[in-house]
This record gives structure tokens, sequence and C-alpha cells, in this order.
């Protein structure tokens, strides 16, 4: 079984996931096509970060089939470590590893995981820095970077790795609102670039620019989805409605 | 506008101030040093006052026998070393293993942490020394377990479980944000302990550690009631070859407890600095 570009990259059916008692998404599916980027969008508690979580194993799900490039997710016999070098994440706290610099934030995954030669990584590395505008920031330490930073940093690591897709879990949630632009720049920037992205944010004038497809979720389901436009502007659901006018 | 000033008392609502390289404060002054040492001379005049016969000074008789006690106690510093170092080695290991995966090793090694760390440390000495024979035969070789030597494997019982409870709680006490970001990043498990998640550790270790460094190093003197002649030992044979003169009572174990006093003391000024200055990057 081989996957090609015709088929979704990430192909999400019938997803359950619980915490003990609690059934945090009940029966979700998507798809994301390469290059696509959507957005996962929706009140607090509605399972979003779960489900993003879910696509590079670090929730393990209870009941349907997450296909990464035709690889399954769902299987007891997965080599997560494959898996996790095709998915990037970034983190709403960042987690960056604050003992290193953020050259070697970049740097430590590509040398200790796909064992490249350290000189190449390292040119690789300076030239992420620089994609993300923190050229001169390469031997400071996490802890001397101001939240903005400190998440673009995150994005070069993930990148460094070289992934198909990257997974952004709230990634502004935690900024100041005067550094939440320079984040989403440089996630419009890979964006433009075709890389693959999912998202799940609360910017909803980022998630009208950028995504190709808008996806709203409402404890445990997805209630709502289309492309942007028609998302934003023709919402048919009474949830979505009544979420999209508390926030626009 | 004016700008308001805002009355209040509640901590929260005071300015911050961030508490920068204070630097080492050692916090005794030369002359509390000089407090201690006439006392220690006091004691000694005073048991001198109470005899009646002439003989030689109590502080003559403590000067006469110092080199003997200063030897007895670089012997409990090597104890202390040497315990220490078994401890922090075989307890980092139970450490690691109190975090496995695999649940029976895990187990084990909470059990062991449990069992030894809530053990009185002179039982455990008892226990090390009346339980090890007083050699270990290998094939040909003879290998001797003199006093000393079973009674640092006695002290490093206790170390190692605490050990043991300092390394699982700095791994624990780390935001699980490193794991999952080391993970998402395709790093194995061991990769992750060892190149994220222990190396933020040390920082976290290194306080309690030199903490019970110090505990250690005053337990030491435990090794006295099980007939190892480190300090305290001496010290008893010294008093008792002067022919139990009681006013040498005071100024003999006066001196002991300056030599503690000094060699630990710092080491606890150096934890409270090293404290203060992790807090303040962390």
């Amino acid at each position: 079984m081989s996957w090609n570009d015709s088929q979704p990259m990430v192909s999400i059916k019938n997803v359950h996931k619980s915490f003990g008692a609690l059934e945090v998404l009940k029966g979700v599916s998507l798809d994301v096509m390469k290059g696509e980027v959507i957005c996962i969008i929706g009140p607090s508690g509605s399972g979003k970060s779960t489900l993003i979580r879910c696509i590079n194993a670090l929730n393990d799900i209870q009941e349907g089939s997450i296909l990464v490039e035709g690889q399954e997710v769902n299987d007891s016999k997965l080599d997560k470590l494959e898996l996790r070098k095709k998915v990037g994440m970034v983190f709403q706290q960042y987690n960056l590893f604050p003992h290193k610099t953020a050259l070697e934030n970049v740097m430590m995954a590509p040398i200790r995981v796909l064992k490249q030669d350290k000189d190449e990584v390292e040119k690789t590395a300076r030239a992420l820095i620089r994609k993300v505008r923190l050229e001169g920031k390469e031997d400071s330490y996490p802890g001397e970077l101001s939240g903005g930073q400190q998440q673009r940093v995150a994005i070069a690591r993930s990148l460094a790795m070289k992934p198909d897709v990257i997974l952004f879990d709230e990634v502004t949630a935690a900024l100041d609102p005067e550094t939440v632009n320079e984040v989403l720049l440089t996630i419009k920037d890979l964006a433009d670039e075709g890389m693959t992205c999912i998202l799940v944010t609360h910017e909803m004038g980022f998630a009208r620019e950028v995504a190709d497809h808008i996806y709203f979720t409402d404890r445990g389901v997805i209630v709502e989805h289309g492309p942007p436009t028609n998302f934003f502007d023709n919402a048919k659901d009474p949830r979505t409605k009544e979420f999209l006018s508390q926030i626009l | 506008m004016k700008k308001q000033e805002f009355q209040t008392d509640l901590p929260v609502m005071l300015p911050v101030t961030a508490k920068t390289g204070e630097g080492f404060n050692f916090r005794l002054k030369p002359w509390h040093g000089l407090v201690i040492v006439g006392f220690c001379i006091f004691s000694s005049r005073l048991g001198y006052a109470q005899s009646d016969t002439v003989q030689t000074s109590s502080l003559e008789t403590l000067v006469r026998w110092m080199p003997l006690l200063l030897q007895g106690f670089i012997f409990n510093l090597v104890i202390s070393v040497c315990a220490m170092a078994i401890g922090t080695v075989v307890g980092a290991a139970l450490g690691l293993g109190q975090i496995s995966l695999n649940g029976w090793v895990r187990k084990l090694a909470w059990g062991l942490t449990q069992f030894f760390r809530n053990s009185p440390w002179l039982v455990l000495l008892f226990f090390a020394m009346f339980l090890l024979p007083f050699e270990l035969r290998l094939g040909i070789f003879a290998i001797p377990l003199p006093d000393w030597l079973k009674a640092i494997i006695g002290l490093s019982l206790p170390v190692m479980a605490n050990v043991s409870e300092i390394v699982r709680g700095a791994v624990t006490s780390l935001p699980s944000g490193q794991w999952e970001a080391a993970e998402s990043l395709a790093y194995t498990r061991r990769q992750t302990l060892w190149l994220v998640i222990l190396p933020q550790c040390v920082k976290r270790m290194l306080p309690p550690w030199m903490n019970l460094y110090s505990i250690l190093t005053m337990a030491t003197v435990l090794a006295s009631i099980v007939g190892v002649s480190e300090v305290m030992t001496l010290t008893g044979q010294a008093l008792a070859a002067e022919g139990g003169r009681p006013e040498l009572l005071a100024p003999f174990y006066s001196f002991v407890l300056l030599l503690f006093f000094i060699y630990c003391y710092p080491i606890a000024r150096w934890t409270v600095y090293l404290e203060k200055k992790f807090a303040v990057i962390n």
C-alpha cells in the first residue's frame, strides 16, 4: 500500500478519544491534502488540541483511524519515531530546551535523531534562524528571548527535521499581543511556501487569511467546516453562529 | 493624567524586584569566629579553674592532642566523601529505576528507596557492621572488609535512598512540555532523558544533594559507636589517656564541634547561594 500526493496526507476517520470517563472526541473525521493549510477553531475544551496531539501519537485514540501518508497511527506496532520524523509540532508554551542556545535547540534533533553531519546541520540551522528573522540571536538562551522569539525558534527547531506536515497547537495563545504578529507572519511564510499545516488557533483574522479550510469543533465533534469565506460569512449551524458572534 | 500612588500592603500588589546576582554571601563575619574560638578557650579556662591540682592547662592539653584529633577528623571526611560517592552512583541508578517504564523495575526501585529512606541511619550502620563478613572471598582472592569500609557501606545506604528521591523528584518537577517537545522531535526515551531532562535536573538536584552531604558528614560520628577510629572515638581515647579529667570534656568536645562547624557551615551557605542563583534563572 503506497501513498501518493493525490491522496490525503493526513486522513482522520471517526476518531474517538476518552480521558477516563470523559469522552473528548466523539467521532471526528477530516482530510488534509499535501500543501493545504487547515485551521481548527472552537471553544475551549472542545477537543481541538487533543485532536492534533493524536496525529503525532502524543495521545492515543480508542477508536477510529488516523492515516499519515498512508501509515496507520492507531496501531500498537506503530513506529512512533518514524511517524514523528514526518510530523513536526509547535506548542503553546514553546517548550524550548532552556539549557541549550537557540542554535543548539535547532541543531540537536537533526544531529541526534537523524544522525546528520554536524557542519551541514549548522548551515541549515543558521539559515532557518535567518528565515524566522532571528539573525543575531543564535547564541541566546531561551530565557533571554521574548515569547514571540522563543516561539519562532520553536518553529525553526521543528522545520530543521524537514517534516512533511507541521502541527501548530495554539502557538500564539501564550504570547503578548504585540508579538503575536511576528509569529503569525512566520507561519504565513511557511504556508505560502506550500508547507502542509494544521493549526489550532483563536486568531480568526489569521485563519481567514491563510487557511484553505476551516473546521469548527464543539463538544468533541466537527460541527461545520468549509473554505474561510463561506465559513465566516455564511455559517449555517447555530452553534457556529453563536461562537462567531462572540469573538468577531 | 496624574499618576496615582497605590496604597496597599498586599504582597501581590507590590512592585516586583528581581533578585539578581547578589553573589555569594558568607554571612558570618571574622568577629563571629573570634566569638566561637573565644567560647572554646573560655570553656577550657572554666574547666581549668575548677580543677584544684596544678596540671598542664586544658588548652595546652588540647593543643597537644590536636594533631591526632585532626587526623581523626580527616578520616571522618574520607568516610563522608566515599559514602557520598557510592550513595550518589547507586542512588542515581535507583532514582532512574523509579521513573522506568518497566513496572517491575519501578516497583523494586521504589521499594528499596522507601525502605532505606525510612530506616534510622544508626540501625543501617549496625546492619552493615554485623551482617557484612570481615572479608570477601572471590576465588583465591580475599578482599578484607575493615570496619571503616563497612561503615562507608552502611552510611551509603541511606544516602543512596535519599539521592534516589532527589533524582526522582527533580525529574518529575520538570514541566511535561519538555518531554512532549523531545518526543515530538522523534527522540527516543533514552535520548530524551539524557539530552533534555537530566541536564536540566542537575541544577535542581545540586542544592538538596549538598544538603544531604552536610547531613552525612555530621552523621559520620555514628561510626564511633561501632568502633571506627574517627574523631569521636579518638577524642574519647584522648580523654581516657588524660585520666578522665572532667575539665577536659568541654574543650575537647567543643573543638570537635568547631571542626564540623567550620567544614559544614560554608557548604550550607554555598547551598543557599546556589538555590538563589538557580531560582532566578529558572
